[in-house]
């Protein structure tokens, strides 16, 4: 390994305990990554010495939690290249989805609209769509995938008419690994008027972000995937398209004024964040995003790229072992799922929490996906900046074990 | 608890070989269940005469668990009356834990022994897989269910 990153172990106390007697391999970041002591530091200096609801009180603490969310936000404005007014809060990756789906997709779509999305999206990209196309009557429409399961752009540029209102797509599949080319298909959704939705809880976390380069309308992923806390994520979206969308949710704080049938909405993106926001998962989030940045994004990315390129060499070589994804790191993530001829990916997965790593087994939130790979349940291994080669040893070692407790060594 | 208690050799035999596998034409009972979490499918066919469960067709997919657990059902309530299956079934999820009980049921009843299924009871140290164990069972009780 050229980008040794090893040294941020130490940061991440979770890594010191041992499961089953073995010591932790955490190979599942791609569901949720573990936390550094800086991010849960952070919080809890928030909570135990500023923490008073934000906009509320005149009063020192509210100022201070206030000043802490906004700073907050200014950190993941000038993370993703744009300005704190674009970046409004929400739950995580899916309620900013399902903000754009409801908050401007009920007032923009209709019958006869199509909104295209990929067969290689995750359930949060699919089903708010599901819903959003039940109230609407407009019809959904699943870009397919090549052989070597990269997106096709030839099949999706065919299905791309002027009844296309919606592109959705993911910026790094979680099963796959692949990741579209999601400025290409940005243009060329634009070239017939569609707006363009990036889910990007995959591919924020792992690779630098740039959103003015991506050319979406919308963007969305998730703190708890990238060293932040749960309950906490970031819609960002272009201000005319966040100026036609409508507020999902209604509550304090979102308004202006509040009369008796009716009500006018605070600044854009307040009026996205109804309610008590998370402010603490905000400023933890925020935290994360420091770590990242000290790190550097290009490091992760690198790192990402040579633990994949390790891991994927090494599972060729278990025999039985098929790959369902892009067979080299160009443009890919580090994310790998396989199955093994004759072992279930629960059973693999049992197996190698015996020996102490933590794997994905299953579906991973994409059905159409595990159907159109013709594989119902996969395992799934995925890397972040505190793994390191030993822990690819130790993943193969015990996929050796579970072929031989299941007699198919 | 070791995983070779888990993985005992009858359950790995039973996964490999599944037991009384394919549709029954015309059927008395059908049942389908399937696990949202991993995906595990389960299709039951039961043809019942009289009392007696005659036939039981098997088809689906899922890990050793779940597939290992329909199969040996498969076999346990082939030729069972209604009440031996029906007193098998609650065995089993007091078994799993997924049912309380005091276990009173009376041993001397036919249906009252699990046999091979017994062997899958190291399950129960590994939560998250006892729904997998669970689901041919719950499968089967819809079945009969929606057959009265």
């Amino acid at each position: 390994m050229k980008t040794d990153l090893s040294h941020l172990r130490a940061d991440f106390p979770i890594l010191s305990r041992t499961i089953h007697g073995k010591p932790l391999v955490f190979l599942d970041s791609a569901a949720s990554s573990q936390k550094p002591t800086q991010v849960l530091d952070a919080m809890d200096d928030l909570y135990r010495s500023h923490y008073g609801n934000v906009y509320r009180g005149a009063y020192a603490l509210s100022e201070e939690s206030t000043a802490a969310y906004e700073s907050a936000r200014a950190t993941v404005a000038r993370f993703i290249g744009t300005e704190s007014q674009q970046v409004a809060f929400v739950r995580g990756a899916t309620s900013g989805l399902n903000a754009v789906a409801y908050g401007w997709g009920l007032n923009h779509l209709g019958e006869g609209d199509t909104i295209l999305l990929t067969l290689m999206e995750h359930h949060a990209n699919v089903v708010p769509w599901q819903m959003l196309a039940r109230y609407t009557g407009a019809k959904l429409v699943y870009a397919p995938f090549t052989e070597d399961y990269r997106l096709d752009l030839d099949a999706l540029g065919k299905m791309l008419d002027d009844t296309v209102k919606v592109v959705a797509i993911t910026g790094m599949s979680n099963v796959l690994g692949t990741m579209p080319p999601v400025a290409e298909i940005g243009s060329m959704a634009r070239a017939h008027g569609a707006l363009v939705v990036v889910d990007a809880a995959q591919l924020v976390p792992h690779v630098p972000v740039r959103v003015d380069d991506l050319g979406a309308d919308f963007l969305a992923f998730s703190g708890h995937k990238m060293l932040g806390p749960t309950g906490i994520g970031v819609l960002w979206g272009r201000m005319e398209r966040f100026e036609e969308m409508e507020p999902y949710e209604g509550g304090g704080e979102m308004i202006s004024d509040v009369q008796l049938d009716s009500s006018t909405w605070a600044s854009i993106p307040h009026r996205f964040e109804a309610g008590t926001p998370p402010f603490v998962e905000a400023v933890g989030l925020a935290a994360a995003i420091d770590y990242l940045e000290s790190i550097g994004m290009e490091t992760v990315t690198a790192h990402d790229h040579e633990l994949t390129t390790m891991a994927l060499e090494r599972l060729t070589d278990v025999p039985g072992l098929k790959i369902y994804g892009p067979g080299d790191v160009a443009d890919r993530g580090g994310v790998i799922s396989f199955t093994v001829d004759g072992i279930h990916p629960h059973d693999v997965s049992t197996i190698l929490d015996g020996e102490g790593i933590a794997i994905r087994a299953g579906h991973h939130c994409a059905r159409p996906l595990a159907r159109a790979i013709g594989a119902p349940a996969t395992a799934r291994v995925s890397f972040y900046v505190y793994n390191v080669p030993s822990e690819v040893d130790a993943l193969i070692e015990g996929l050796h074990k579970a072929r031989k407790l299941f007699n198919v060594a | 608890m070791s995983l070779e208690d888990l993985y005992r050799q009858v359950i790995l035999d039973h996964y490999r070989s599944p037991r009384n596998q394919g549709h029954i034409e015309g059927c008395d009972a059908h049942g389908e269940g399937h696990n949202p979490l991993c995906g595990d499918e389960i299709s039951l066919d039961l043809a019942i005469s009289g009392n007696t469960i005659t036939e039981v067709g098997l088809t689906g997919q899922g890990c050793s668990i779940s597939q290992a657990s329909a199969s040996m059902m498969s076999e346990a309530i082939k030729g069972k009356t209604l009440e031996e299956v029906d007193d098998l079934i609650h065995r089993f999820k007091r078994m799993m834990d997924v049912e309380q009980g005091d276990d009173g049921l009376d041993p001397a009843r036919p249906g009252a022994v699990l046999g091979d299924l017994e062997a899958l009871q190291g399950v129960r140290n590994f939560p998250v897989r006892i729904k997998c164990a669970s689901l041919p069972w719950t499968t089967l009780q819809e079945a009969l269910a929606s057959r009265r």
